[in-house]
C-alpha cells in the first residue's frame, strides 16, 4: 500500500516538472533538444499529438540509458559490452570506444546455452552457410521452399510427438499472421488478460470476438465460455462457429506457467479449440525439454495448436505451429506468412536442426540429458 | 424578514408543529430513497430466462465447426516446388536442373563469395541467434552499423532495422496511423501494407492504380469535409502510402505528381520502396533517386532486404524525428528479437558491393529492356510490367471462365517451361483475403547474372509453351 502511494507520488513530482520544462522549453529558456518537424511541413497537422510525446520526453528520457544497451560478442554466459556514456542527459549517446568486458549475462534469452560461436552447432550452420548462402529471396509458396525446410519442418513435428509442424521466419509473425488464419468473423476468441503482444494482434486481426479472462483463472474462463455457449453471439444470438482459447506456456512478464491440465479438462467440456505459445516454455520445461506439456506429463495431442519460437531455447530465429495434418496443410495452404513472406535463412534453420537433434540426443553426445 | 431570522432552531420548532402522519410520510420516503440507491441495479441482459438444466442442454447440443476445413489434396497452393541446394543462378526444383527466373535475387548477391565470408567471419563472432529483443541486450554493433550504412546510403538523417520483411511496412504503418486518421492508399498495394493498415484501424480511401486524378477527387472530398468540421481535421492525420515498384503490376508509382499533392493538400507520403530499392536509380537508392526527388519530401520510406541485398529483414529510413518514434511503438521492432548478425553482416556486405559497382543497376536495367521486348508478342500472353521493371507478370489474355481453370492453364505453362530448363513460377496470392485480387499471372524475375543467351532461350520457351498449351 506504502509503495502504491509512493509510486504516484513519484509520478506527480516528475509529471509537474515535465510541465514545468516543457513551459520552459516553449519560451525558449531552455534548449529544445528533440527532433522537430521540418519547416516545410510546419503547418501539415502534427504527426504526433504534444501529450501523446510529454511521456516520452519528460520521464522516458531520463532512465532511457537502461534499455538497448548494445553489445559485441555473443549472447552467452559473459558478454561483451560497448561503454556508451551521455553527457546531456540522455537526449545523445556517445560510444567511448571502450569495450567492457566479461559481465555475466542475465538479461538474454538463452536458456539452454545454444547461443555458442564454437561447437557443432556453429560448425553445421558454417557449413551450410557456405553451401546455401544466407538468404532465400522467394516466398515459401513460390520458389523457396528448400529441402532444408522439409527437414526442419519433419524433426520438429517428431520432437514435439505431433503429427506434422511449419516454421516461420519471426515469432511475432507466426502469431500474427496465422491466427486470422484459423478464426475469422463469426468466432470467439477467449485470451489471458496477460497475453503477448503478437497474440493480441493476431487475434485482433483476424476479425473474431475477443474475450479476456484473468490471469491463470479457471472459473473466470469456465463462466466465458458458459456464458458464451448459451448466449451465443451479442446482438444476433446465433451460435459461435469456434471458440479457440489462448494461452501461453509460460508468461514472461509473470514468469507463472499456465494451468494446463484444467485448461484441456474445461476444453474439451466445452467442445472449444486450444492455442498454446510455448515462446518461453518449449526446451526450457519438462524433463526432456518438450514443453510444458510434457512438464504436466500430458499427451500433446490435446493441444489442438502448439506453437512456439526459436529464439529463446534454441538460440536461432522463427517460429513453428504443430498439430495435426489436416491443420498443416490448411495452414501451407492459407497462411498469411506461407504465400507473402520469405522463407527462413538457411544456416538459421541449421542451427535449429543442430540444437534439436542435440537436445533429442540423437547426435551421438550426452549434451542432451544434462539439460 | 423571514431570511432574517431563518435559522436553525425555528427550522426544528416548525417541522414538530407538523402533523405527526406527515413526518412519518416523509421519514418513510426517505429511506425508501436510500434504499433504492444502495440496492443493487437490475442489467436487462442477465434476466435469461433459461434454467440450469436447459443451459446444460445447450452445452451438449452445441456442435462447433471444425478448427479447420479440409484443403483438397490438388489445391495449386498446397504442393509446394521442393528446392534441393542454395536458390541461385542455376537452381535445382523437384530434381531438374534449371535457370533461375523465379527468386527475387536481382543483383545475384545471393551466392557471392564476398558476402558468404562477411557472414561467416560474423558467425564466427556471435553464433546465429540473439536471443533477445532489441530492448533487452539484442542490440549488437553491427545492427547499429547496418542501420547507420543504410541512413549514409539513402542519404537520410536516421534508419530503422526490422528482422522480417513483412513486419517491416505492417509495424511501420501503425506506429503513426490511428484510428481516426486518413489513409489514402493504391489499389494494388501489396499484402504487407493491407495488413498494416488494417492493424492501424484507421479509414482507408482506396484510389485507383496510378490514376492521379482518382487520388486528387478523394482529396477534393476529404477537404471538403473538412470544411464542414474544421476542429476535428485540425487533428485527423492523413497519409499516403504508395509503393516504388509495384509487386503486383511491375508499374511505378508518378512520384513528382504525387509531391505536389502532398504540399498542395497537407498529406504525407510514406514509400514502399522493397523492390525499387537496389534497382531503380543511379546508384540503386530507388525511386527518389530515379525521379530526382529531395529524400526529404518523403516522409518514410520503407524496403525489405530480401530481395536486392539477398539477406533477410526490412528497414525504414527518414529524419530523425519520425524514425524514432518506431522505436518504442514499432510492435514488430519492440516485442520481437532482433536481427541474427549473421544477416546483418551479409546486408552490410552487399551494401559495400553496391556501393562499390555502380555500373550493375545499368546491366540489369538493359536485360530488363532486352527481355521486355522479347516477350512481347506471345500469342495468349501479355506482358504487364514497366520496361525496366526486374519483376514482371504474363497475364493470359483471354481468361476461359473462372479463376480456377485459368490458374490450372498458367501451371501447364509453367510445368513445360520447368521440364526444359527455366525455372517459373505463378505469383501466389490468398484469395479470400485481400482486397483488390490480382488476375492470375507468371512471374517472371529478372537478375543481373542471366546472360543474354538465356534470356533469349527464356523468352522462346516460353513464346513455344504458350503455342502448345493455349492453342
Amino acid at each position: 500500500m506504502l509503495v502504491a502511494v509512493l509510486t504516484y507520488v513519484g509520478y506527480g513530482v516528475l509529471t509537474l516538472f515535465g510541465y514545468l520544462r516543457d513551459f520552459m522549453r516553449q519560451w525558449k529558456i531552455e534548449k529544445c533538444q528533440n527532433a522537430t518537424e521540418r519547416e516545410e511541413q510546419k503547418d501539415f497537422v502534427p504527426l504526433y499529438q504534444d501529450f501523446e510525446n510529454f511521456y516520452n520526453r519528460n520521464l522516458y528520457m531520463r532512465i532511457r540509458d537502461s534499455w538497448n544497451r548494445p553489445i559485441c560478442s555473443v549472447p552467452g554466459a559473459k558478454v561483451d559490452m560497448m561503454e556508451r556514456v551521455s553527457h546531456d542527459y540522455n537526449w545523445t549517446f556517445t560510444y567511448t570506444g571502450r569495450v567492457i568486458k566479461g559481465i555475466i549475462n542475465m538479461g538474454s534469452y538463452n536458456y539452454l546455452g545454444f547461443a555458442q560461436k564454437t561447437g557443432a552447432c556453429q560448425e553445421a550452420a558454417a557449413k551450410v552457410l557456405s553451401q546455401y548462402g544466407a538468404g532465400v529471396c522467394s516466398t515459401r509458396q513460390e520458389m523457396g521452399n528448400l529441402d532444408k525446410h522439409e527437414e526442419l519442418e519433419k524433426l520438429v513435428a517428431r520432437f514435439l510427438g505431433v503429427e506434422s509442424a511449419m516454421a516461420y521466419g519471426m515469432g511475432f509473425a507466426t502469431n500474427s499472421m496465422n491466427i486470422p488464419a484459423l478464426v475469422g468473423k463469426g468466432c470467439l476468441i477467449l485470451s489471458d488478460e496477460l497475453n503477448h503482444a503478437s497474440l493480441v494482434l493476431g487475434a485482433r486481426l483476424s476479425g473474431a470476438t475477443i474475450r479476456i479472462f484473468k490471469h491463470n483463472n479457471m472459473q473466470s474462463l469456465e463462466k466465458l465460455l458458459k456464458d458464451a455457449i448459451v448466449h451465443g453471439q451479442p446482438r444476433t444470438r446465433r451460435p459461435w462457429k469456434k471458440i479457440l482459447i489462448l494461452v501461453e506456456g509460460i508468461y514472461s512478464m509473470e514468469g507463472s506457467i499456465v494451468r494446463l491440465p484444467e485448461v484441456i479438462a474445461l476444453k474439451k467440456k466445452y467442445k472449444s479449440y486450444l492455442y498454446l505459445d510455448e515462446a518461453h516454455s518449449i526446451g526450457a520445461l519438462g524433463p526432456s525439454g518438450r514443453g510444458v506439456v510434457e512438464y504436466f506429463g500430458l499427451n500433446p495431442e490435446d493441444v489442438d495448436v502448439m506453437m512456439g519460437t526459436f529464439t529463446k531455447s534454441f538460440g536461432a530465429a522463427g517460429g513453428y505451429i504443430g498439430g495435426k495434418k489436416e491443420l498443416i496443410d490448411y495452414l501451407r495452404t492459407y497462411s498469411h506468412s506461407a504465400a507473402y513472406a520469405t522463407s527462413m535463412s538457411p544456416p538459421v534453420v541449421e542451427q535449429i536442426i543442430t540444437s534439436v537433434k542435440c537436445i533429442m540426443g540423437e547426435d551421438g553426445t550426452t549434451i542432451g540429458e544434462s539439460f | 424578514t423571514a431570511s432574517k431570522e431563518f435559522s436553525l432552531d425555528y427550522f426544528l420548532y416548525f417541522c414538530f408543529q407538523a402533523p405527526a402522519y406527515h413526518l412519518i410520510l416523509e421519514g418513510i420516503l426517505i429511506l425508501w430513497i436510500i434504499r433504492l440507491l444502495f440496492s443493487k441495479t437490475y442489467k436487462l441482459q442477465e434476466r435469461s430466462d433459461l434454467t440450469l438444466k436447459e443451459k446444460e442442454e445447450l452445452i451438449e447440443e452445441w456442435q462447433p465447426e471444425p478448427l479447420v476445413p479440409p484443403v483438397p489434396k490438388d489445391h495449386p497452393a498446397l504442393n509446394y516446388n521442393i528446392v534441393s541446394g542454395p536458390p541461385t543462378h542455376i537452381i535445382t526444383v523437384n530434381g531438374k536442373e534449371c535457370i533461375n527466373f523465379a527468386s527475387f535475387n536481382f543483383l545475384g548477391l545471393l551466392n557471392n563469395e564476398k558476402v558468404k565470408s562477411a557472414a561467416q567471419a560474423s558467425l564466427k563472432k556471435y553464433g546465429v541467434g540473439t536471443c533477445g529483443p532489441r530492448g533487452f541486450y539484442g542490440t549488437f554493433d553491427v545492427h547499429l552499423e547496418l542501420e547507420e550504412r543504410l541512413a549514409k546510403f539513402m542519404r537520410t538523417e536516421e534508419a530503422i532495422i526490422y528482422s522480417y520483411g513483412f513486419a517491416t511496412i505492417a509495424s511501420a504503418i501503425p506506429a503513426y496511423s490511428k484510428r481516426g486518421d486518413i489513409v489514402f492508399v493504391d489499389e494494388a498495394a501489396c499484402f504487407a501494407i493491407q495488413k498494416g493498415l488494417q492493424a492501424s484501424r484507421s479509414n482507408i480511401k482506396l484510389f485507383k492504380h496510378n490514376d492521379m486524378t482518382d487520388l486528387e477527387r478523394l482529396l477534393k472530398e476529404q477537404e471538403t469535409e473538412d470544411q464542414k468540421n474544421p476542429r476535428k481535421a485540425r487533428v485527423t492525420r492523413r497519409f499516403i502510402v504508395v509503393e516504388g515498384l509495384y509487386m503486383n503490376t511491375g508499374d511505378i508509382c508518378p512520384l513528382p505528381e504525387l509531391i505536389k499533392l502532398k504540399y498542395k493538400y497537407k498529406v504525407r507520403i510514406f514509400l514502399e520502396e522493397s523492390l525499387s530499392f537496389g534497382v531503380l536509380g543511379e546508384h540503386g537508392r530507388g525511386i527518389t533517386e530515379h525521379f530526382g526527388i529531395n529524400i526529404d519530401d518523403i516522409d518514410l520510406i520503407s524496403a525489405n532486404m530480401e530481395n536486392s541485398l539477398a539477406s533477410i529483414g526490412g528497414f525504414c529510413c527518414g529524419r530523425s524525428f519520425i524514425i524514432d518514434h518506431q522505436r518504442l511503438s514499432g510492435q514488430g521492432y519492440c516485442f520481437s528479437a532482433s536481427l541474427p548478425p549473421l544477416l546483418a553482416a551479409a546486408a552490410i556486405e552487399a551494401l559495400n558491393i553496391m556501393e562499390d559497382n555502380p555500373d550493375i543497376f545499368q546491366t540489369l536495367r538493359a536485360k530488363c529492356e532486352r527481355i521486355h521486348k522479347a516477350l512481347q508478342g506471345i500469342s495468349g500472353l501479355k506482358v504487364v510490367g514497366e520496361s525496366f521493371s526486374p519483376a514482371l507478370h504474363l497475364h493470359l489474355e483471354e481468361s476461359c471462365g473462372s479463376r480456377e481453370n485459368d490458374v490450372k492453364l498458367l501451371k501447364r505453362v509453367v510445368d513445360y517451361c520447368m521440364n526444359s530448363g527455366i525455372a517459373l513460377t505463378q505469383a501466389r496470392y490468398l484469395e479470400k483475403e485481400e482486397k483488390c485480387l490480382p488476375p492470375p499471372s507468371i512471374r517472371v524475375v529478372i537478375t543481373v547474372e542471366q546472360t543474354e543467351k538465356e534470356l533469349d532461350k527464356a523468352a522462346s520457351l516460353l513464346k513455344e509453351a504458350a503455342q502448345s498449351v493455349l492453342n
